[in-house]
């Protein structure tokens, strides 16, 4: 099974590169600042505080205040990364982040930590199954979901160079590098990981590495999956969505709610555009508690649920 | 200039500000009046003698902030914004009409002067909050104010807010409450009641002054004043519609708009 454990060889917490990649920025650009709802261990910004006391905001476990002096912040000329566990900075600030950033198009970056079933035997109050289908209609907030350490550090680089809202979807749950030669980090455009024409297996954060491991089952098997990174969710790379209903089949794989999040975009793209088959994994609403690792075996979000899915799909195919 | 030098301006000015405000609402069919009343002399007093701005820079960095987190106190705010020079008053006529900069509630991006969008309650406090730290940790000169409405008060997010700014001990930021005890449909105190406000952020680390929020002069002493050591809040008693005697302490023009007998009154009264 190919599904992450943090003692697997090769593994990584994305939370590492993430908080490397804003000390250095911060290192250089003193207008970089954190803001936390007491989250300080959970964000891993122990090193970062040490380094930057003044710079590490801490408004309490407050995240209303927390997405709103960000704002704030972005207006009194600094860059704010504004980080708390996902389910919180998107959905108790919801209105806060439509209103005060989004909306108000501020120049602050929100950081969500933590996301998806990552906190899975605490319940569906601690999950962040629904952060994508509440914020993919903020469209002038770009929504980045790095599959890896790599583009977890390419993702930061760019939201502090770029210059608007934007949402980074970060995860605690380890996952390999993918093995991409020449990468290029490109938002707003989905990365192929392996090329094929048969189907398309579209997939984005933890889901990207399980979605590989299932293109190499399905090989043995004769199909040929094109596996597609998908790590912008705002906005969505329509060429991409073009080409991939041109192979008939398509299936979806997030850590995610499958209703309104990548699922439902490409179900939404290509009933409008290419009308083809969609199998979309993912979780049908609240969850049982349960371990990480269960809850991924256990709603298909494995190599041989993403392959069994792609059979389904293609079974469909005209 | 002496500080009630300027008293006579600032009257001036609201008396603009409310006539203005009041035709704008009345050729919409549309606006806040009681609201935008109770709330005209305290942005008088705010842009025609307290802050430091350039309405040719809008984006100047040391500019004092002023964020009108009642939001959809439009008539007040826009007939101030124009007043202080940041549009042409040919653009009041926009008002609410489709595609208008001038929207049921502002948006910084279509207009200037404008420090951040609200409309939903118990926004502009937090914003300014995160204003007010990004001056402390610069050691910035400019100064922050917020008004809210009394009812706002009743919003969460702006006691999570006034818990931040107590503690970081944020002398550069003055909230201003609108203290007109009503809110849309009754009474403050009779619907969730806000008294001893006063008590309240003391207890959150403030300073707390109460001023009658239609005195310029006594407005101006009180937000003129050089920053102590923590955080101003300014209980501003004020009467909802202040200026017209049908609109004065009615509830119901909240958001209630004018007919054409109802306008030539008001404007016979506001002279």
């Amino acid at each position: 099974m190919a599904t992450a454990t943090p003692t697997a060889a090769g593994f990584q917490d994305c939370r590492n590169a993430w908080v490397k990649t804003l000390e250095d920025l911060a290192e250089a650009d003193p207008r970089i600042v954190a803001v936390v709802n007491d989250s300080v261990g959970s964000s891993k910004l122990g090193s970062f505080q040490k380094k930057f006391p003044d710079r590490l905001i801490n408004v309490g476990i407050a995240e209303q205040v927390m997405v709103g002096v960000g704002a704030g912040l972005a207006n009194g000329g600094r860059i704010p990364f504004v980080s708390a566990a996902s389910c919180f900075i998107t959905g108790r600030a919801l209105e806060q982040v439509k209103a005060d950033i989004a909306y108000a198009g501020f120049n602050v970056k929100l950081v969500g930590q933590s996301s998806g079933i990552a906190y899975g035997e605490l319940g569906a109050t601690h999950h962040s199954i629904e952060d994508f289908a509440w914020l993919r209609p903020l469209t002038n907030l770009t929504v980045i979901v790095p599959a890896d350490a790599w583009e977890t550090a390419e993702a930061v680089k760019w939201a502090a160079a770029h210059e608007g809202p934007v949402y980074l979807r970060l995860s605690r749950m380890p996952v390999p590098d993918l093995e991409i030669p020449n990468r290029s980090f490109r938002p707003g455009r989905a990365e192929v990981v392996c090329p094929g024409d048969d189907l398309t297996i579209i997939a984005c954060g933890t889901t990207v590495h399980l979605a590989a491991a299932a293109a190499d089952n399905l090989k043995a098997e004769g199909v040929a999956a094109r596996v597609l990174n998908f790590s912008t969710l705002n906005p969505l790379d329509e060429d991409a969505l073009h080409a991939a209903a041109e192979t008939g089949a398509i299936v979806t794989v997030e850590e995610a709610s499958v209703r309104g999040g990548l699922g439902g975009a490409v179900a939404e793209f290509t009933a409008a555009n290419r009308p083809v088959p969609v199998e979309r994994l993912g979780f049908p609403g609240f969850l049982p508690t349960g371990s990480t690792e269960w809850l991924f075996q256990e709603y298909g979000l494995s190599p041989e649920g993403i392959a069994a899915a792609a059979q389904r799909a293609l079974a469909r195919k005209e | 200039m002496l500080t009630n030098d300027k008293v006579p301006l600032i009257r001036e000015k609201a008396l603009w500000m409310r006539r203005t405000a009041f035709t704008m609402v009345h050729r919409a069919q549309l606006g806040h009046p009681g609201g935008d009343f109770s709330a005209m002399d305290i942005l008088a007093t705010l842009y025609f003698g307290v802050l430091n701005f350039d309405p040719k820079r809008p984006d100047w960095p040391d500019r004092d902030r002023f964020v009108m987190s009642k939001g959809h106190a439009t008539g007040a705010l826009y007939s101030a914004l124009c007043a202080a020079g940041y549009f042409p008053t040919d653009w009041l006529a926009t008002y609410m009409q489709p595609k208008s900069l001038l929207n049921g509630h502002p948006n910084r991006n279509y207009l200037p002067g404008v420090e951040t969008n609200t409309g939903p309650l118990g926004h502009g406090f937090p914003v300014a909050t995160g204003i007010a730290i990004a001056g402390q940790l610069s050691g910035a000169s400019y100064r922050t104010f917020v008004l809210t409405g009394d009812g706002e008060q009743q919003e969460g997010s702006n006691w999570e807010a006034a818990m931040v700014a107590g503690h970081r001990k944020l002398a550069n930021l003055t909230l201003i409450i609108d203290r007109n005890r009503l809110q849309q449909g009754a009474g403050t105190e009779e619907t969730s009641g806000l008294d001893p406000l006063d008590e309240k952020y003391r207890a959150f680390g403030w300073e707390v002054f109460e001023v009658d929020g239609h005195d310029p002069a006594a407005l101006l002493a009180l937000l003129s004043a050089a920053p102590g050591k923590k955080p101003r809040c300014v209980i501003a008693n004020t009467v909802k519609g202040k200026g017209v005697s049908f609109m004065e302490n009615v509830a119901a023009w909240h958001h209630g708009v004018p007919n054409d007998a109802e306008y030539a009154q008001a404007m016979q009264e506001l002279q």
